[in-house]
C-alpha cells in the first residue's frame, strides 16, 4: 500500500469562522483548541470529517470546527451519527456530547451505539452540571448537590459514565481532563485509530455553575497523588512518589489501592487494555470515590470487534457481489416476483 | 354423479377461525388461486393483535374476507356470502356481518360442549334455530383431515393442523379455482420437511375430493375473468407494495436508500420487507426506539442516502422533534405512519385515519411538512414514489399516511414499465454556490423549488455546520435576528405551499350532481362503490379523492364551492372536515366511524342518499 500523501493541515484549517460563544474561562475552550490541533495529525481531508452533537454547552462544538457538523436534538447525537457512519464509512464521525445530554436525555442512544460497536468517535464533555439550562444537577452530580432544582440537595445516585459504558461493552473506553492537553490528545489520538466505538470521558470545568469540581486533579499540590496514569503495559503505581499501586485483592471481585512499600512487585496489577473481559476495566472504573482520589485517566479497555458498520457493509457487499443486473433490470425482475398472472 | 355449475358475477367469502387455524394464510392462498383465474379482488384480514388469544374464545377469532368478481371492484365486500367457521368463536364472532341466505360451512368437530361454553352458547347452534334462513353445511373438517392423513407419517397434532387446507380444498372445489399455485407453495413452505408438504397437499386434495363426492354440494360455483386492462398482474398488499415503492424510489433516484425502523403493528411488514433487499442498496436498521429510528434515517439522508422511517401513529408521536428537526435542516426524509386505532396503544391490528391531524400539525413551532396518501394497497407503490420525489426534490420530510386497512389488504397490481416510473435522480453540491466563487452558502435557494442545496459530507470545498437553531438565510449561521426568523419561518411554509402537486380530479359521469363526496387515503373504495351504486340507481353524486393532504391542490377551493353539498367520510371524528371548513369556508359534512374498520359501501350508500335528498 502506498504511503498516504501528507495534507499538511495546521490546527488553523481546523476553526471555523464562528465566534466561539462558550462563557469565559470555560473548560470547552481548552478542549476545542486540543482536538484543533490534534486534527492534523489524522492526516484526514477536513470534508471526511463529521462532528455531530446534541444539545447543551458542549454540543455547540461543531459549529466551531471547520469541517462538515450537525447540531442536532437532546440526547440524539449518537442515534444520528450511527446512521450517517452506517452509510457512509468513508467519513470519520465525531460526537460530541455532555453528561446530561449522553447520560439522561439520551442514554438509550449512548448505551446502543456503544453495544453496536458503530465506528463513532464519542467525546463525552462532563461537568456534572446543566450548563446551558442555568446549574441544575446532572446525572453525574454527586449525591446530595444542591442547585436550583435541588435546594436541599439532590437524592438520586450519579451515574459513572465509564461504568455505563463498559457495561454496554464498549470496546474503547477513556478519560482524560480538558487541562491536561498533552494527555487529553494522547487518549483521542488512540480513540482515532479504533475502529469501532471509541468513549472517551473529558472531565470538563463549567466555571460559572460548578466550579473546581475536578480541582483536586488539576492542582499541583494534589493531582499526582489523585490521579492514577493508565499506561498499557505498565504496573499501575501512581502519586508523587510511586507510592501507591493498585492490586487484585485476594477476596473479592474488584481492584484496590495499596502502599506500593508494603506490596510484593509482583502483586502490583500491570495495566492490559486489551482484556476481552469488560470486568478488569469496570474494576478500574470503580477505583475513584467522589473525593477525586484514585482517579485512573488513560486508555481503560481497547479490544477488538468487527464495528457493526463494517458488518453491515459486509452484507451489503455480499449482496450485491452476484448482481449482474442493472438496477432496472433488478427492479422489474422484482417486482414481478411471486404469483404473477398475464391478461392479454 | 355430475354437478351442477352455476355461474356468478361475485363472491364474498370469509374464512374464519382461531388464531391459531392458520386462517390468514387460508384466505392468502384463496386469494392467490383467484387472481390466477383473473377474477379482480379485494381482502380485508381481520386478526386479534395477541399472537395466540386464548383458543376457542371470541377474541381469539383471525378471519379474512375475500371478495372476488368477473368485474372490477372497490372493497373487500360488505357481507360475506360465504362464511367458513372452524369453530363455535368463528361462527358467533361473525354471524353478525352474515345476511340470510348466506352458506356456513361449520367444522363440526370444534362444536362441543366446551368450546360452545367458552363461548356463551347454551346449546348448539347447529341443533337449535339460530340458523334458520342460512344453508349450513356441517362438514367434520378436523376428523375428516386426520383420516385423510391417517396413512401419512405425521403426528396427530400435524395432522390437526392441517385442517386449513382441507378446508381451502373445498372452497377451491366450489368456486373451480386453480389450484396449481398452492401446491407449489406448499411445497416452498414446508421445503424442509416433505412429511408436512404430503399431509398439507392430502390435506387440500381430501377437500377438494370431498366437494365433489358429497351429495351436501350440490353445486359448483365460477366466476368469470374480469374485463382487466392488458398487463402482467400481481396480488399485492399495501405494505408489501409500500416497500417495492421504496426500493423503486431508490433505484429511480440512485441513491442507496437507509430504513431506519422500530418494530410496531401494523408497520413492521415494510421492515421485513425490505430487509431482503440489500442487492438494491438497502440498509435496514432495526433501531433501539421510534427516535433512533428517524434519527439514523435523518443521519444518512444527510451523508447523500434517501432516508426512510416507518411507524405507526405512536411512533409519529415519538418522531416528532426530529421531524422539526428535519424541517430546519431542509433535508430528505420520507415517514411512513401505518396508522392503527388509537389513542395510546387503542387497537393496534385495526385501521383509523386519526392520525390526519399529527401529520398536517403535530410539531412544536411552525413545522409544515408534505403529507400524501395512498388510496388503495397497489397505490402505496406509487405514493411511496411520490413521498420520495418530493422528499428528494424539495429536500423536505414527507409523511406517508398509509393505514391498516391499505397496508393489509389485497387487490390486483398491474406490473408498471420499470422505465416509465418518474426519474428521481438529483445533484448534490460539488462546488461554492456564493457570489465571490469561495464561498459556500447552505442556505442559498433554488428560485424554482426553494429547496436549498443538497452538500453531502466528503465534498471538499463546502464544509459547513447545520443544526436546529435558527439559521441566517443563505449563510446557514446562527441568527436570533428577529426579521430573520420570520422571513425564515414564512419561507419554510411557502416552499411547502409551492411544491406542485397535480389538480385533484372529479368522478362525475353525468356532470349533474350536486353533492360531492370528498374522501383521502383508504376510504377510496368504499366511497367509490358506494357513488357507483347511486348512480346506477340513477341518483347523480361525484366523488373526489385527496392523494395530496399538505399542499393541497390548487384547484381544490373551486372545486368544493362547485357544489351544493360537500360530504367527508373519514375513520376519525372530522380532522380532514375541519381543515376543509378553516381554509376553503365549505360547510362540508363529516361522516365519521372509529370502529377499527372500513366503511362499508352500503352505509355509505345509505348516508349519501340521505343527503341528496336533501340537496
Amino acid at each position: 500500500m502506498s504511503e498516504p500523501i501528507a495534507l499538511k493541515l495546521t490546527a488553523k484549517d481546523f476553526k471555523s469562522d464562528q465566534e466561539v460563544r462558550w462563557c469565559p474561562g470555560c473548560g470547552d475552550y481548552a478542549i476545542l483548541a486540543a482536538v484543533q490541533q490534534f486534527m492534523p495529525e489524522l492526516n484526514i481531508p477536513r470534508e471526511n470529517i463529521v462532528f455531530v452533537s446534541g444539545i447543551g454547552c458542549s454540543s455547540r462544538f461543531p459549529y466551531y470546527m471547520n469541517t462538515y457538523g450537525m447540531h442536532s436534538i437532546h440526547g440524539r447525537a449518537p442515534a444520528i451519527a450511527t446512521g450517517l457512519s452506517v452509510s457512509r464509512p468513508d467519513l470519520s464521525v465525531w460526537v460530541v456530547t455532555g453528561d446530561g445530554d449522553a447520560l439522561s436525555i439520551g442514554g438509550n442512544h449512548l448505551i446502543h451505539a456503544l453495544r453496536r460497536n458503530v465506528n463513532l468517535k464519542i467525546l463525552l464533555f462532563n461537568n456534572r452540571i446543566y450548563g446551558l439550562t442555568k446549574g441544575q444537577y446532572s446525572p453525574t452530580s454527586e449525591v446530595g448537590k444542591i442547585t436550583k432544582s435541588t435546594p436541599v440537595g439532590s437524592a438520586d445516585a450519579p451515574f459513572n459514565p465509564l461504568s455505563l459504558a463498559l457495561g454496554a461493552e464498549a470496546t474503547f473506553v477513556g478519560r482524560t481532563i480538558d487541562s491536561d492537553r498533552k494527555h487529553l490528545q494522547s487518549v483521542l489520538r488512540a480513540a482515532a485509530e479504533h475502529q469501532g466505538s471509541a468513549f472517551v470521558e473529558i472531565y470538563q470545568n463549567c466555571n460559572i455553575f460548578n466550579d473546581g469540581a475536578f480541582e483536586q486533579l488539576k492542582e499541583p499540590g494534589t493531582r499526582d497523588d489523585y490521579l492514577i496514569r493508565l499506561e498499557h503495559g505498565q504496573p499501575i503505581t501512581f502519586g508523587k512518589d510511586g507510592q501507591f499501586c493498585v492490586v487484585h485483592p485476594p477476596r473479592g471481585f474488584g481492584l484496590e489501592v495499596r502502599d506500593t512499600a508494603a506490596t510484593p512487585a509482583e502483586e502490583i496489577v500491570v495495566h492490559d487494555a486489551t482484556v476481552a473481559d469488560p470486568a478488569y476495566a469496570f474494576a478500574l472504573s470503580r477505583l475513584p470515590g467522589f473525593d477525586l482520589r484514585n482517579t485512573p485517566i488513560g486508555v481503560f479497555r481497547s479490544v477488538r470487534r468487527p464495528s457493526y458498520d463494517s458488518v453491515v457493509q459486509e452484507q451489503l457487499t455480499e449482496a450485491r457481489a452476484k448482481v449482474t443486473e442493472t438496477p432496472e433490470q433488478q427492479l422489474a425482475g422484482l417486482l414481478s416476483s411471486g404469483d404473477t398472472w398475464t391478461i392479454s | 354423479m355430475s354437478k351442477q355449475i352455476r355461474q356468478l358475477d361475485r363472491v364474498v367469502i370469509r374464512f374464519a377461525g382461531d388464531s391459531g387455524d392458520g386462517m390468514q394464510l387460508t384466505g392468502d392462498r384463496f386469494t392467490s388461486e383467484t387472481a390466477q383465474l383473473g377474477n379482480d379482488i379485494s381482502t380485508l384480514p381481520n386478526f386479534p393483535a395477541e399472537i395466540r388469544a386464548p383458543a376457542g374464545t371470541l377474541p381469539g377469532v383471525s378471519s379474512f374476507q375475500v371478495h372476488f368478481a368477473d368485474y372490477d371492484i372497490l372493497t373487500p365486500g360488505d357481507a360475506p356470502n360465504v362464511l367458513v367457521a372452524m369453530n363455535p368463536a368463528a361462527l358467533k364472532a361473525n354471524l353478525v356481518d352474515l345476511p340470510r341466505g348466506a352458506d356456513i360451512i361449520v367444522n363440526t368437530d370444534e362444536f362441543t360442549k366446551r368450546n360452545l361454553a367458552k363461548v356463551g352458547y347454551a346449546s348448539s347452534p347447529l341443533d337449535d334455530d339460530t340458523l334458520a334462513g342460512y344453508v349450513v353445511h356441517p362438514v367434520a373438517l378436523t376428523s375428516m383431515t386426520i383420516g385423510a392423513l391417517a396413512q401419512l407419517d405425521v403426528s396427530k397434532k400435524d395432522a390437526e393442523r392441517a385442517k386449513n387446507m382441507f378446508a381451502l380444498g373445498l372452497l377451491s372445489w366450489m368456486y373451480s379455482r386453480p389450484y396449481e399455485s398452492t401446491l407449489r407453495f406448499l411445497e416452498r413452505k414446508f421445503a424442509k420437511r416433505p412429511e408436512l408438504v404430503a399431509a398439507n397437499v392430502a390435506a387440500f386434495k381430501a377437500g377438494w375430493n370431498f366437494g365433489e363426492t358429497t351429495e351436501d354440494f350440490a353445486v359448483r360455483y365460477e366466476v368469470k375473468p374480469a374485463k382487466m386492462p392488458p398487463g402482467t398482474y400481481r396480488n399485492i398488499t399495501g405494505n408489501a407494495a409500500l416497500s417495492l415503492g421504496i426500493v423503486a424510489a431508490g433505484v429511480r433516484s440512485g441513491l442507496p436508500v437507509f430504513l431506519g425502523a422500530y418494530p410496531i403493528t401494523p408497520a413492521s411488514d415494510i421492515l421485513h420487507e425490505l430487509s431482503k433487499h440489500k442487492r438494491f442498496g438497502v440498509t435496514t436498521m432495526q433501531a433501539e426506539d421510534e427516535i433512533a429510528a428517524i434519527g439514523a434515517a435523518l443521519g444518512a439522508s444527510y451523508g447523500g442516502a434517501l432516508g426512510v422511517t416507518t411507524t405507526s401513529g405512536p411512533g409519529v408521536a415519538l418522531k416528532g422533534e426530529t421531524i422539526s428537526l428535519a424541517v430546519a435542516l431542509e433535508l430528505p426524509l420520507v415517514i411512513v405512519d401505518v396508522q392503527r386505532a388509537g389513542p395510546s396503544t387503542g387497537m393496534p391490528t385495526k385501521t383509523e385515519q386519526a392520525d390526519l391531524n399529527m401529520a398536517l400539525f403535530g410539531r412544536h413551532g411552525e413545522a409544515p411538512v408534505a403529507v400524501i396518501a395512498p388510496k388503495s394497497p397497489s397505490d402505496c407503490f406509487y405514493a411511496a414514489l411520490e413521498a420520495a420525489r418530493i422528499a428528494l426534490t424539495y429536500r423536505t420530510p414527507v409523511i406517508l399516511l398509509s393505514d391498516n386497512y391499505v397496508a393489509n389488504g389485497s387487490e390486483p397490481w398491474l406490473l408498471p414499465d420499470v422505465e416509465s416510473l418518474p426519474d428521481l435522480r438529483v445533484e448534490f453540491a460539488t462546488a461554492p454556490n456564493g457570489e465571490d466563487g469561495t464561498t459556500f452558502l447552505p442556505y442559498l435557494r433554488d428560485p424554482q423549488t426553494l429547496a436549498r442545496p443538497w452538500a453531502i459530507p466528503g465534498t471538499p470545498g463546502l464544509e459547513h455546520r447545520i443544526g436546529g437553531l435558527e439559521k441566517a438565510d443563505k449563510t446557514g449561521d446562527i441568527s436570533y435576528d428577529p426579521t430573520n426568523h420570520d422571513y425564515m419561518v414564512r419561507t419554510r411554509a411557502a416552499r411547502i405551499e409551492a411544491i406542485p402537486v397535480p389538480d385533484i380530479e372529479v368522478e362525475d359521469p353525468d356532470g349533474d350532481a350536486r353533492v360531492l363526496v370528498l374522501g383521502w387515503g383508504s376510504t377510496y373504495g368504499p366511497i367509490g362503490a358506494a357513488c357507483r351504486a347511486l348512480r346506477q340507481r340513477g341518483l347523480p353524486v361525484a366523488q373526489a379523492h385527496l392523494r395530496h393532504l399538505a399542499p393541497m391542490p390548487a384547484n381544490l377551493g373551486t372545486v368544493l364551492r362547485s357544489y351544493d353539498r360537500v360530504v367527508i367520510p373519514e375513520m376519525n371524528l372530522g380532522q380532514l372536515a375541519n381543515v376543509i371548513r378553516a381554509r376553503y369556508l365549505v360547510d362540508a359534512i363529516g361522516y365519521n366511524q372509529v370502529r377499527g374498520l372500513p366503511f362499508t359501501a352500503a352505509e355509505l350508500e345509505t348516508m349519501l342518499e340521505e343527503v341528496l335528498k336533501n340537496v
